[in-house]
């Protein structure tokens, strides 16, 4: 099956299988996800939804015994290919993960981080890049009188939109966001789903979600796992109220999962 | 009064006998303590730390015993963190755990754990004195014998390798309580694993690491068996002002004023003096170390 959204694919992947040593945990996808706008990963824990993000910026690598078999592309590039620098794709394809993970140091050490560790020295210029980035995280407001604070003490919601900040301080072109708001109450989640709102209009960006109302307030297309196969994918008003497969409408109208 | 059963009663004996097992442990550090404080207490006077001996080690002070202790455990200190911190890194953080090198490395550091410390002094004479040394003469030397002989150097070396392994397993384990999440959230802004390591990693592992360095002062500033032969010197009228001098040492000093002295009672009181200063010498280095430890902890938090 080859679904396909009608808008310029900024990722894609073909025929994708990932084994954790003998175990298949993904079984050929295929899917290309467009440009600018918000795609959510849906599916019942186990089904190789986070797995899946992970192959877009090859933080799979990390774990011991993971093999890939097919494509997955960047802008039609192959990022298993001869020659892929991992470094340079995870500066595009940056990442917010499930548990906030600012680092233990200053605010605005965490937002320089990536800036810095590219090269950039000069203070005026890296100060601009943390007031944009926590601009653009809606978090200037609240942290800019003590920037030289620990990002420790900052509130759950808080942490988390930092850690946006953090990544979109390297410019990066996708954004992977895996359960984002999963530990946060529901008035850190909403003010995270409006920020990701905010920022489809400049950053193509992938959602894993456990939540199906979320994947319905935030996201353009719906993607339903199950069981490390991509059951289907399209429009998330068209997965939401007239999906084709049965198992999707089961698990959005919540029969299981 | 009811009768015990044969569980309770069991229970109740063990009890007891761990109990005194732990009691006969604080009773022998109680009369060690007190030992050494009712003897070595009435010797302590400004001239009996800043002086040399005098009249066969009968009278003067211990000054240059102190001095070249300090010495040795800060060029040990010197060399065994670094050492140490990068074979952790390497175990750690790059090699797979299952490797064969890794595991033959990491046995050598179990083993090298409980090798006997005399061992390690001959280790030193071997390896440090005649083959280091011995070449650095051939190769450098004119003929007279610089490196080739027992020196504070290869005695600071020598201990280096001894508490290599406390540093080895400290550092480990200060790098193991760093957050996955951290490691990940740097590499996933575009860092090389070096870079993670540099600005993430080892950052948040500086006071485990300072835990090592200072049980490596612990266990490295009483050792006297492996300087025996790889520096420490009987008596010498000089301090030493380079790496291939000699230097007094307390812990051999204690040895040589209990076993080598001509008059052996008349050298006992300044005997538990110098126990005295080695024991509060091994506890200031600890607690400089403890104390930048907390500095750096606070710093951080």
């Amino acid at each position: 099956m080859h679904l396909q959204a009608p808008l310029e694919a900024k990722l894609a992947s073909e025929k994708l299988e990932l084994y954790y040593g003998e175990k298949r945990a993904l079984h050929g996808i295929d899917i290309e996800i467009p440009e600018r706008r918000v795609t959510a990963l849906i599916g019942p824990s186990g089904c190789g939804k986070s797995t899946f993000l992970r192959c877009f910026n090859r933080m799979n690598d990390l774990i011991p015994g993971v093999r890939i078999v097919g494509r997955a592309t960047l802008d039609g590039v192959d990022l298993y290919g001869r020659g892929v620098d991992v470094v340079e794709l995870r500066r595009r394809v940056g990442m917010v993960f499930q548990k906030s993970n600012p680092f233990p140091k200053t605010i605005w050490e965490n937002v320089a981080f990536g800036p810095r560790i590219l090269g950039e020295k000069n203070k005026a210029r890296l100060d601009e890049v943390v007031e944009r980035s926590l601009r653009a995280a809606a978090l200037w407001d609240d942290v800019k009188d003590r920037l030289q604070a620990s990002a420790l003490g900052l509130s759950g919601g808080q942490q988390q939109r930092l850690c946006i900040a953090r990544a979109l301080a390297v410019e990066p072109e996708v954004l992977l966001m895996d359960e984002p708001a999963s530990a946060l109450d529901p008035i850190a989640t909403a003010r995270i789903e409006e920020l990701i709102h905010g920022l489809k209009t400049r950053y193509t960006i992938v959602i894993v979600t456990h939540s199906m109302q979320q994947a319905a307030r935030v996201s353009d297309f719906t993607a339903f796992f199950y069981m490390g196969e991509l059951v289907e994918f399209g429009e998330t008003e068209t997965i939401f109220t007239n999906p084709t497969e049965r198992r999707t409408e089961d698990y959005v109208t919540g029969r299981f999962g | 009064m009811t009768r015990l059963t044969p569980h309770q009663r069991a229970n109740f004996a063990f009890g007891a006998f761990s109990g005194s097992a732990a009691l006969v442990i604080v009773a022998v550090l109680a009369f060690i303590v007190w030992d050494v404080l009712s003897l070595g207490l009435p010797q302590m006077s400004w001239e009996f730390v800043s002086a040399p001996p005098r009249d066969g080690m009968t009278a003067g002070g211990i000054f240059p015993a102190i001095f070249g202790t300090v010495l040795l455990v800060l060029i040990m200190t010197a060399a065994v963190i670094p050492v140490g911190v990068v074979t952790a890194v390497f175990l750690f953080e790059y090699a797979r755990p299952d490797a064969f090198f890794a595991r033959a490395v990491r046995s050598a550091v179990y083993n090298l754990a409980g090798v006997p410390s005399i061992v390690f002094g001959l280790f030193g004479v071997g390896f440090f004195i005649q083959f280091v040394g011995g070449n650095l003469d051939r190769l450098f030397s004119d003929g007279r014998v610089v490196w080739g002989q027992p020196a504070i150097l290869w005695a600071a070396l020598t201990l280096a390798v001894l508490t290599l392994p406390v540093v080895i397993v400290a550092t480990e384990e200060a790098l193991r309580a760093v957050p996955r999440e951290h490691r990940e959230a740097a590499l996933a802004l575009g860092s090389t694993r070096f870079e993670a390591l540099w600005r993430v990693v080892l950052p948040q592992a500086v006071p485990g690491i300072l835990t090592g360095a200072i049980l490596a002062v612990a266990r490295g500033a009483g050792e006297t068996a492996p300087i025996l032969f790889t520096g420490a010197a009987y008596f010498l009228p000089h301090l030493p002002t380079s790496g291939h001098d000699q230097f007094m040492h307390l812990g051999y000093h204690v040895y040589v004023l209990a076993t080598q002295s001509p008059d052996i009672e008349a050298t006992k009181p300044i005997l538990y003096g110098t126990v005295l200063v080695l024991l509060l010498v091994t506890v200031i280095l600890n607690l400089v170390a403890i104390g930048l430890r907390s500095r750096l902890r606070k710093r951080r938090s």
